[in-house]
Parts: C-alpha cells; sequence; structure tokens
C-alpha cells in the first residue's frame, strides 16, 4: 500500500476526488496504532493524518479545546495538565497492547474509535466529550457538525457518527471537544480477596451509594500479579478497586466513608496520587494483557450480568483470562489460542443478546474471517447501509473495516 | 409559517383513512377526527402556531404504531409523533394532512433495575415520574427540564432535553442507555439496553435530539444516579452582567463544576420576586443561584473559594442557603421565572440559543440595543455554567404585526448567538421556530448531509416532514453524486 502523509486539508479533498473518479479504496489512519482493530482494510492507497497536527484553540474557562485530528493525544493530555484540566474519559492507549509503540494514538484515532477508559463509568464516553467535527465525507465535501459549546441541539447530532464509526463514513481533519477540571485529588479504595461473584454486587453498592466513585473494577489474583504496582501484585490476591476524585477535604471523607462501607469485606488498602493514576492507566489500557498475540475480546455488558457470562466463557475455555472494569459492564476477556473462531461463538453466545464483543486484538487471518464488531439484526444494518452510502456511496472510506461492503451494499 | 402544502389527493380519501386506522387500534376512541376533538391536538408548547391534524390517533401497543406507521407509508400520509406536547419549538405542530400520533397511553414505568442501575419506562411517562418512581429508595434521573412534571422521557429524548444540572450531569444523551422504536416502514428495532455504548454506528446517539423526523420511540432504558447527600444553593448578586459572567468563568476556571450555575438579568429579577417571593436582591442587575452537591465537606470547601472569587469580582450580595426549604425558595423564583414573566406581559417569547460564555457581554449589551430598535422588551434567564441563553421576549398578539415583529427580533438574536461563535438552540429543538435560520449555522451542503440521515430512516420523507430543515430535498436528488476527472493528487508529498 502506497501511503500519502497528510499535512494540509486541501490534499484530502484532492486525494478524495482521485479515489473517487476511479473507485479507488482508501485506508485512513492516524499514528495507526489501532490499525489492527476491525477487519483488515485492503487498498492500495492509504491517508496518514498524523502530520495534520495543532491545537487551533483551547480555552480552559470554556471548557473546550479544538485540535487537528492527528494531534497526539499524550500531547493534548500534557497541554491541558499544566492548566490543572483533562480528558475526562480517561482516553485509553491501546499501542502497546497491538504490539505498537505507547503514546502513539491520535486524536482523531481515540474519537473515530469511541475509545474511553475506567472513568468512562461516570465521566462518559468519548464521543460523549465530542462537540464538534470537521472534515470530509466519502462524498469528497468538506462538512461540519456540531459546534464548539456544551449544549447544543441544532440538527441531528453527526458527531456522534463520526465517533465510533472507525473512518467509514467520514475523515474527521478536526475535532472540538470538552475538557473538564483534574481533581486536587485521585484516591483509590481496595478490597483484596474478593471472589468474582461478589465482585460485582459490590462494585454496585459502591456505585449506588452517596460517595460519587469514578471507577470501579475487578480483577483476579492472575491479572492483579502482572501489574508493576506492589500493592496490587504484592499480596497475590484478587484486588477490586474503586476510584474516587476531589478536592482534598473531600477525597478524604470518602475515603473512609467507603472504607467504613465495606468493612469486613475484605482486607483494604488505598493507593494515593501517582500509584492510583498508574493503576487505572493498567486498568484503562488493558496492560494485563500486553505481550502476547492471543485473541482480544472487549465485552460491553449490564453489569449483572458480569459473572454469569464470565462463567459461561470458562466454562467451555478455562484458560480464558478476564477481568472486570466499569463496575462489571465491561469485560476484557483474553481467549486461548487454538479456537477457530478466536472465541467469537463462545463469547458472543455468552452475552446472549445483551450487549456487545469487539475483538480488539487478533490477528489478521482471524479478523478476515469472523466479525470483529458485533454482527446487527437485519433491520438495523440496512440503516448503517443507508448511512453509509449516505456518506459514502462509493465506499472509498477504509472499506469494509467495520462489516464486509457486500454485505452494507446488499441490504441497501 | 410556511408548512409544505397539505396534498389534495391524501385530504380527499381522509374518510377511507379514518376507517383503516380504525382497523387498526383496537381502542374504539383511539381515532380522533371529530374537528372539536381534535382541537386539543392544535399546538404544542409553542402556542403561536397552530393547526389541526387531519385525524389523531392514539395507539394503546407498540403493534398498533407498527402497523399504523406501516398503513401510513402504503397510503402516502404524513406522521406527526407527539408526547406530552411541550415543545417549545413546533415540533409536535400537527400537518393539515397528517396523522397525529400521541403516545399518551404509554405511560407506564416497565421496570426498575437497582442491579444495573436503570430504569425501563413506556416514551409517555413524565420527566419527574421518572424521578419519583426511584426517590424513596434514594436515586434520581438526572435531566431535569423546566417542563419535568409534565414533558414526557420520550420527548426528552427526542429533543436531548437538558435542565439546570447539565453542566455536571450532562443531558438526555449521557443518561439514555437503549430505547425501542418503530421506524417508518413498521420495523420494531432496539438501540442499546443495558449496557454502555453503542456496537456499530451509534443509531442512539443520532435518534437523541432528531425531533420525531427519524423513527417513533416506544420504550426508553436510562441510567439513574444516587441522590447527593447534600445540596446547598447560594445566591450571589452583582452590579452589573458583565461581573457576574466573570465569576462564572472565574468559578469554572478554578477547577469547580457546580451541579447548578443560573443566572438572572434585573428584569427577569424582578418579574420572579414579584410572583414568588423568593427574597432575592432587587437592588443588582444580576444574579447567580449556585447550586453545588455532595458531601458537606466538599460543598463548604468550594464555597469558601467561590466566595472569595464572588468577592474579587465584584459581588454585593452573597446568601447560602440554610435550610432545605431555602433552597427550594431560591430556585422557585428561578424555575417560576416563565410564568412570571408572562404575568407582566400578554404574550412572551423564549428563545434558546447558546454562545460561548465569554461572549456574554457582547451578547447582552447588543440584545439591549435590539430591545431598542423592536421596542420590545427583552428579560433574560441563562443557563450560566454551559452557556445556554433563553431570553423572554415580551409582545402582545393582539397588536397587529407585534408577532411578526418578535419573531424578528428572536431571529435577530439567534443570529447573533451563531455570530459569536454559539448555536441556534441548546435545549429547545428547531421544529419550526429556528428552521428557516438553520442556513445562518450550517452550509447547504451540511445541510444535505443531515438530511442523508433522515433518508437513511426515512426515505419518503413521511415523518414529522417540515421541521428542522428549511429545504426539503428528494433522497434520490441527495444521493447524487459529482465526480471530478481526478489524477492521483500530489505526487510530491511523501509516500511510504
Amino acid at each position: 500500500m502506497q501511503i500519502s502523509k497528510i499535512t494540509e486539508e486541501q490534499q484530502i479533498a484532492d486525494m478524495l476526488d482521485w479515489a473517487l473518479a476511479g473507485k479507488h479504496g482508501l485506508t485512513i489512519q492516524g499514528a495507526g496504532s489501532k490499525a489492527g482493530i476491525g477487519r483488515p482494510v485492503t487498498t492500495e492507497q492509504g491517508l496518514d493524518l498524523s502530520g495534520l497536527t495543532g491545537v487551533e484553540m483551547y480555552e480552559p474557562a470554556e471548557l473546550v479545546m479544538k485540535a487537528k485530528a492527528g494531534t497526539r493525544v499524550s500531547e493534548i493530555q500534557s497541554l491541558l495538565r499544566q492548566s490543572e484540566q483533562r480528558l475526562a474519559f480517561d482516553p485509553p492507549d491501546y499501542g502497546p497492547l497491538l504490539g505498537g509503540a505507547a503514546e502513539a494514538g491520535t486524536l482523531g484515532g481515540v474519537f473515530s474509535c469511541n475509545l474511553s477508559g475506567a472513568a468512562r463509568i461516570k465521566a462518559g464516553s468519548a464521543r460523549d466529550h465530542l462537540l464538534g467535527v470537521q472534515g470530509f465525507t466519502g462524498r469528497a465535501q468538506a462538512f461540519q457538525t456540531g459546534s464548539r459549546v456544551m449544549k447544543n441541539v441544532t440538527g441531528y447530532d453527526l458527531c456522534k457518527l463520526v465517533a465510533g464509526s472507525y473512518g467509514t463514513l467520514a475523515i474527521a481533519t478536526s475535532l472540538t471537544f470538552k475538557v473538564l477540571p483534574r481533581p486536587e485529588k485521585t484516591r483509590t479504595v481496595l478490597l483484596y480477596d474478593v471472589p468474582l461473584e461478589k465482585a460485582q454486587p459490590l462494585m454496585n453498592r459502591g456505585l449506588s451509594s452517596v460517595h460519587d466513585i469514578a471507577a470501579a473494577a475487578w480483577l483476579p489474583a492472575d491479572i492483579a500479579a502482572t501489574c508493576d504496582i506492589e500493592y496490587i501484585r504484592g499480596p497475590g490476591k484478587s484486588v477490586l478497586a474503586l476510584k474516587i476524585e476531589g478536592p482534598g477535604p473531600s477525597a478524604e471523607f470518602r475515603c473512609t466513608a467507603i472504607r467504613e462501607m465495606f468493612e469486613g469485606e475484605g482486607a483494604q488498602e488505598e493507593l494515593h496520587g501517582h500509584n492510583s493514576e498508574s493503576f487505572w492507566r493498567f486498568v484503562s489500557n488493558a496492560s494485563a494483557f500486553e505481550g502476547s498475540e492471543r485473541p482480544l475480546w472487549k465485552l460491553s455488558l449490564p453489569p449483572a450480568n458480569a459473572v454469569t457470562v464470565i462463567a459461561a466463557i470458562r466454562d467451555k475455555a478455562v484458560e480464558a483470562d478476564y477481568f472486570l472494569d466499569w463496575g462489571g459492564g465491561l469485560v476484557w476477556v483474553q481467549m486461548p489460542d487454538g479456537l477457530a473462531d478466536g472465541g467469537e461463538g463462545l463469547v458472543r453466545g455468552a452475552l446472549d443478546g445483551a450487549g456487545h464483543a469487539t475483538l480488539i486484538r487478533g490477528s489478521e487471518a482471524l479478523r478476515g474471517k469472523i466479525a470483529p464488531f458485533q454482527p446487527q439484526p437485519t433491520a438495523i444494518q440496512k440503516i448503517n447501509a443507508r448511512i453509509k452510502d449516505g456518506f459514502d456511496p462509493e465506499n472509498i472510506l477504509n472499506p469494509g473495516r467495520m462489516y464486509a461492503g457486500e454485505e452494507m451494499k446488499a441490504s441497501v | 409559517m410556511l408548512m409544505p402544502k397539505p396534498n389534495a389527493d391524501v385530504l380527499a380519501k381522509r374518510d377511507a383513512l379514518v376507517e383503516g386506522l380504525r382497523r387498526i387500534i383496537s381502542d374504539p376512541e383511539g381515532v380522533i377526527d371529530d374537528k372539536d376533538d381534535l382541537r386539543a391536538f392544535e399546538c404544542d408548547g409553542l402556542s403561536a402556531y397552530r393547526q389541526l391534524p387531519m385525524i389523531a390517533v392514539l395507539p394503546s401497543t407498540v403493534r398498533e404504531i407498527s402497523d399504523i406507521l406501516k398503513y401510513c407509508q402504503a397510503e402516502g400520509v404524513n406522521v406527526v409523533p407527539r408526547g406530552a406536547g411541550t415543545s417549545l419549538s413546533g415540533g409536535a405542530l400537527p400537518l393539515a394532512d397528517g396523522v397525529l400520533l400521541g403516545l399518551g397511553k404509554f405511560n407506564k414505568i416497565l421496570e426498575i433495575d437497582y442491579d444495573n442501575r436503570c430504569i425501563v419506562a413506556q416514551p409517555g411517562v413524565t420527566n419527574l415520574a421518572i424521578t419519583d418512581a426511584v426517590k424513596a429508595d434514594g436515586f434520581y434521573y438526572a435531566p431535569d427540564p423546566s417542563s419535568q412534571i409534565a414533558c414526557s422521557i420520550g420527548g426528552n429524548v427526542a429533543e436531548n432535553s437538558g435542565g439546570v444540572h447539565c453542566l455536571k450531569y450532562g443531558l438526555t444523551t449521557h443518561n439514555l442507555l437503549g430505547i425501542e422504536m418503530v421506524t417508518m416502514d413498521g420495523e420494531i428495532v432496539r438501540l442499546g439496553g443495558k449496557h454502555l455504548d453503542a456496537e456499530g454506528y451509534d443509531l442512539l446517539g443520532v435518534m437523541t435530539g432528531s425531533e420525531g423526523l427519524l423513527g417513533v420511540i416506544t420504550e426508553v432504558t436510562v441510567r439513574i444516579l444516587r441522590s447527593p447527600e447534600h445540596i446547598s444553593a447560594q445566591l450571589i448578586g452583582f452590579p452589573s452582567s458583565e461581573q457576574a459572567g466573570d465569576c462564572v468563568g472565574k468559578i469554572i476556571g478554578a477547577g469547580i463544576i457546580p451541579a447548578g450555575m443560573e443566572m438572572m438579568d434585573r428584569y427577569a429579577i424582578h418579574a420572579a420576586e414579584e410572583f414568588c417571593h423568593a427574597g432575592y436582591p432587587l437592588d443588582v442587575e444580576a444574579l447567580l443561584i449556585i447550586e453545588l452537591d455532595g458531601p458537606e465537606v466538599e460543598i463548604a470547601h468550594y464555597q469558601t473559594q467561590i466566595d472569595a472569587i464572588a468577592k474579587d469580582c465584584g459581588a454585593t450580595v452573597s446568601r447560602i442557603s440554610e435550610t432545605e426549604e431555602e433552597r427550594m425558595t431560591f430556585w422557585a423564583g428561578r424555575k417560576a421565572a416563565f410564568p412570571a414573566v408572562g404575568r407582566i406581559s400578554p404574550d412572551y417569547m423564549c428563545m434558546d440559543g447558546t454562545i460561548p460564555r465569554n461572549q456574554l457581554p457582547k451578547v447582552l449589551k447588543r440584545m439591549n440595543e435590539l430591545s431598542k430598535q423592536y421596542g420590545l422588551r427583552v428579560a433574560n434567564v441563562f443557563h450560566a455554567g454551559d452557556g445556554n441563553l433563553h431570553p423572554l421576549i415580551l409582545f402582545d398578539a393582539n397588536n397587529p404585526g407585534e408577532l411578526e415583529k418578535c419573531e424578528a427580533f428572536g431571529a435577530d438574536i439567534l443570529k447573533l448567538c451563531v455570530e459569536v461563535g454559539g448555536v441556534l438552540t441548546g435545549e429547545h429543538g428547531v421544529g419550526i421556530e429556528k428552521r428557516d435560520l438553520m442556513g445562518e449555522m450550517f452550509s447547504e451542503e451540511d445541510l444535505k448531509q443531515q438530511q442523508r440521515l433522515k433518508c437513511a430512516f426515512d426515505p419518503d420523507g413521511r415523518l414529522n416532514p417540515g421541521k428542522v430543515f428549511p429545504v426539503l430535498h428528494r433522497c434520490a436528488e441527495l444521493g447524487k453524486m459529482h465526480v471530478h476527472n481526478g489524477e492521483l493528487p500530489f505526487p510530491d508529498i511523501p509516500r511510504f
């Protein structure tokens, strides 16, 4: 594949004209750090947007920033830090998980894939923070949607479609998004040795309390053992973790209240400051599964189903590794090698129609064979196909990355 | 306000359509064709515009909704969905040749699920009833539009409703987990559920705020939150709106996101105080109501910071609610601001633009100039935290030409909002009210791209036509492509 490095918007418009005229597919990517998610895209020509960089507007008191799509997320985060602000949805960095470098991912990438970390449960998702998009549709038309203000219901919210469509509908060139204050203090309450069966109900108790828990995860002992924070790895037990944020006095008050609330549910510990932050990065980035090539699934499901879903998977594949985030609403499952479908049937069967499973890591052969994204009912796929047709009628943008082209066209 | 020309062929077969619909709906009173009875549906919350529907139907099952839509699709009849009819932008205004689909019978809460912290309700359940259903157990539903006592949760989804707490707790879209909906061709589909994030394209995201143009919502799942342990409100008065605006920016700049942050101008303060004696100071130009929630230590910590910032910005009055009753009184004035203004003027029109907050002084100044120019008074209430402005234009519809003058004034205000980097509507929707202003914010091509989304859901354009988009394009026309004769461009840009 030929890859053209884009440095200005006009080059995209011209490439799109060329692609439309000859019906050439285009692979759209930023740093390519998430290129391994989804079906393999095979085109002769690619567009690399990682050179389209720069912060175009940042007004801390207005809680808003606008930046070009190729700007690195890590660069945005350090800039925000200078004003004591942050991206509240905890953008995860799947670089190392997918065998690449850390901190390479771009803004366009994280929003196009709608990826959110552990804080998603309280702070909302990447898509919830996306206020406006400028870019091009597959019609080679410049387009914009949304705005720079927090509250906007003017026309259809096409930002929602750009987020999570993996570059199959439009090429985003500039993104405007909400930023929020960094909390003064971050603490994490740890409960050791809580068994799986009790983990989700306990997290739910915490999340249903007045203590405003910002994130909740549970790691089995073997997953905890892969973390380099001594408090997590050391005891050799499962770890249930609850994150608290806020100004000093409030974080302290909440920590104490939560510890009292879970008195008798297991030995307790607290992570402060740096340890707390690195722990939640470990959870958000699914770092426990780095360094392997085994198929890795991300399941979004009703939290109360987590235990039965894991039991159903482990019943057939006892070597499957897993942990819970989002209070049980997110289950990461690393399947053993040697399953012809990478565990697709097992994982989706276990969900039993409630929620969805996405293959985050898998060999190219596997990704070409199975459905990395949850297959949709016919009536919905018909709407999806028409949406795709409205944005990209010649199917030139990341063709087949989410769903096979034929399958989409057939249902229009 | 021009609506699409009624289709004479459809009007001519009205009696047959009534018969057809009666065969679908089991309740004999579920099809309304009597002119007097139809009067109840002639307008929504934007009462300046009225239109009798051709027929109104009140189905009681999802199957009936599906059959009605299929039938209307086959007969080439337009359909306007209606929840509680509280839209302030005319989103539920009937069409002369259309069937009005009322969802009032879908008024049951289907499931309260504390294990997944969500509630499943039929679309006609009121916003407040959602909170009421879980209040005793210490939970609530966060979005709280001012009309929450009457507006329906299905309508909230259709309009992506906000309220006074959305800076901290988000709009409907941030609290919505799933819906069941019926498409115009009668398909019943589920989007989302009790889990987070969309699978595939985010259809749930685009359905939210789609103003009844994409599908009919028949079930809603929203997340519920634990009610905060303490809530406290603070009134802060300033000698000028600029100072109040400055204070809001500095509070957020200091890293504080209050649960609510409202601003009222002199006119609104006086009207509200006269109406419900909330104890507002009358010698200030602008008043902020700031609500904080959380543990007492956190509230106290922030209040100390806010006091210092307010003083620094020139605040002349500051009062913290000492009891829950006092807090409710602080809010009573703000929540009654619309009826209070309604009392001092025969009619008023409520506008709804959003602006970048730092543009507030400029916008208020220009609005005062416009007020003089049009000879109409204007009162302002403002969701200050998120920049959502609600100017209330006072007029008297009995004076010939005054409604038109008010509309022109309102349009100028909204154009001003767009000019300073804001938007036409923050939470009330485009409907018919702002339809013809869409060109101020979007290019022709951007509007076409939005309508292509409409085509994906409703290719014949049967659902709620005449709303949101100033020009109706046929889907076939929107689908056309203009292909340039391209050579591979930029042979000089690096290729790897």
